[in-house]
């Protein structure tokens, strides 16, 4: 049974001003599938998922050519509404970072942007974002205190809260756990094995491990092309290509 | 060995400068307080009693007067040169180099400009307007430079964080990265205060120097600083300009303690 790929790329390229950073990327990323990107430093990932919301449309000099359709809608199109895009594709940073402000009012910011402005159904919203994310119980007593006085592992599941409470259909994650200790990263890693049930996830790592741990599918970035794309546990044991396997092996990168 | 000479160089320095400052204001408290009497606050001035009534609430107007005007000015080209222009666009560039020009012109040539053109080729004679306008333009760049450098602090990070969500530019600005820089730009309003409140140059030939309180926009007057200034050029008038001094650095610590204040309580809020 084939399904239509919940996003599709094709032949992606883009610039920053002279500097070509993605040479025609192809992928295909499956609903409800963990998609993780690796590859050594400057390969193009990071750049790349900025593009599926296009938050590089923020870089000054950055041009994009080809095509990234959503459920089969081209997102680049002039009919997009760029806000609904980021509401449909959800992301998560590699540095956590929360708004200042209570723990609350950082959750309920995505609803109140677009148009929830009941009290009960924020709170609903407050608390389901939140123990999804898996941090309801630390923080439930202290809604009011500033996202900013909690630890780092939890601010950055408070993040990712705060970009469920928009209900997405796709979380982008850029490293999310590479500024965090073990305890947190490994909290955040089970984290997304669960929520892969209900979203759509695309996340860079540095961390090889972590792919092969929680991902279901691998993107090899090298030098702004993807070299090899498949099933994780094909990329990690047997790829197909020789740069694949000298990068998972450590020979480089 | 060294170090004990620097250790010493440090604490000399330490001492100088708060020597300084405290000799400053023990001395003109010495020699003020002692004339700060009750006709000083009587609401006219007449050549026997120099009361500086008139002249403290027209540097009340003038300061009201400047802050309405060049606030939002300020505070709205700070948020085009930061969030809305390309940075390495030329209008940004000319006005960057513009708002650099304008903090660092003495302000005896704000004075001259201003009474060249708003006095005499716009018409409006020495009044409350003609300085208000003068000193507007003064502060401007004070204000611009404390926006824009508050807006850059907040960082990417934050602004992503919210266009991520589905927020717009508006909305980013205004709920997010705006009640992070509010501390940073009061303090570049309330740096602006100061320096009209100490401003003379730019405004003895704008402002003019009458010693009534001013009836409408379009009406003289002078400001405590210029008060001071005359009293004292004057000669026969020093003990009173002593008096006003007092009064203009209370005026100075109470801003200043206002602005720290002000700081330190939104910086840490931050709701």
């Amino acid at each position: 049974m084939v399904t239509q790929p919940k996003i599709k790329v094709e032949d992606l390229k883009l610039w920053y001003g002279d500097f070509r950073a993605l040479h025609g990327v192809d992928l295909d990323i499956n609903e409800n599938e963990v998609t993780a990107f690796i590859g050594p430093s400057g390969c193009g990932k990071s750049t790349f998922i900025k593009t599926l919301n296009r938050m590089n449309d923020l870089i000054p000099y950055a041009r994009v050519e080809g095509k990234v359709e959503l459920d089969g809608q081209d997102i680049y199109s002039k009919k997009m509404d760029l806000n609904n895009l980021r509401k449909k594709v959800g992301m998560v940073f590699q540095q956590p970072n929360p708004f200042p402000k209570s723990i609350y009012d950082n959750i309920a910011y995505g609803p109140r942007t677009h148009g929830v402005k009941k009290k009960s159904e924020l709170d609903e919203i407050v608390e389901r974002s939140l123990r999804q994310a898996a941090i309801w119980d630390e923080v439930k007593d202290h809604l009011d205190r500033n996202a900013l006085s909690i630890s780092g592992g939890q601010q950055q599941r408070i993040c990712i809260a705060r970009a469920l409470a928009v209900e997405p259909e796709v979380l982008l994650m850029d490293e999310p756990t590479s500024a965090l200790d073990p305890i947190s990263t490994a909290k955040i890693e089970e984290l997304v094995s669960e929520l892969k049930q209900e979203y759509t996830i695309v996340m860079v790592t540095h961390n090889m491990q972590q792919a092969s741990r929680i991902s279901d599918r691998t993107a090899f970035f090298l030098n702004g092309h993807i070299i090899e794309t498949d099933q994780t546990r094909k990329i990690f044991t047997n790829p197909n290509q020789e740069e694949t396997e000298n990068y998972i092996s450590g020979r480089f990168g | 060995m060294g170090s004990k000479i620097l250790n010493g160089l440090v604490y000399l320095s330490t001492i100088l400068t708060f020597g300084a400052l405290g000799f400053l204001v023990l001395y003109i408290l010495f020699n003020g307080v002692q004339y700060l009497t009750p006709s000083l606050f009587e609401w006219t001035y007449t050549t026997q009693n120099v009361s500086m009534m008139p002249a403290l609430i027209t540097t009340l107007y003038v300061v009201l007067g400047t802050l309405f005007i060049a606030t939002p000015i300020g505070v709205f080209t700070g948020f085009y040169l930061v969030d809305y222009a390309n940075r390495d666009n030329k209008i940004v560039k000319a006005i960057s180099m513009a708002t650099d020009t304008l903090a660092g012109i003495p302000s005896i040539i704000y004075g001259l400009f201003g009474m060249l053109f708003f006095v005499i080729f716009l018409g409006l004679q020495f009044s409350l307007l003609a300085g208000i306008l003068t000193v507007t333009i003064m502060t401007l760049p004070v204000i611009i430079r404390a926006t824009e450098e508050a807006l850059i602090a907040t960082g990417m990070p934050i602004r992503q964080a919210s266009y991520a969500l589905g927020a717009g530019k508006l909305r980013t600005l205004f709920k997010v990265v705006l009640p992070m820089a509010m501390p940073g730009i009061l303090s570049g309003v309330i740096l602006a205060t100061g320096k009209v409140i100490g401003e003379t140059a730019a405004l003895m030939f704008t402002l003019g120097t009458a010693t009534l309180l001013p009836q409408s926009l379009l009406a003289s007057g002078r400001t405590l600083s210029l008060h001071m200034f005359i009293l004292s050029g004057e000669g026969h008038n020093v003990n009173e300009a002593y008096a006003t001094a007092v009064v203009l650095l209370l005026f100075v610590l109470v801003i200043n303690g206002l602005s720290t204040f002000i700081s330190k309580r939104l910086s840490k809020g931050g709701k």
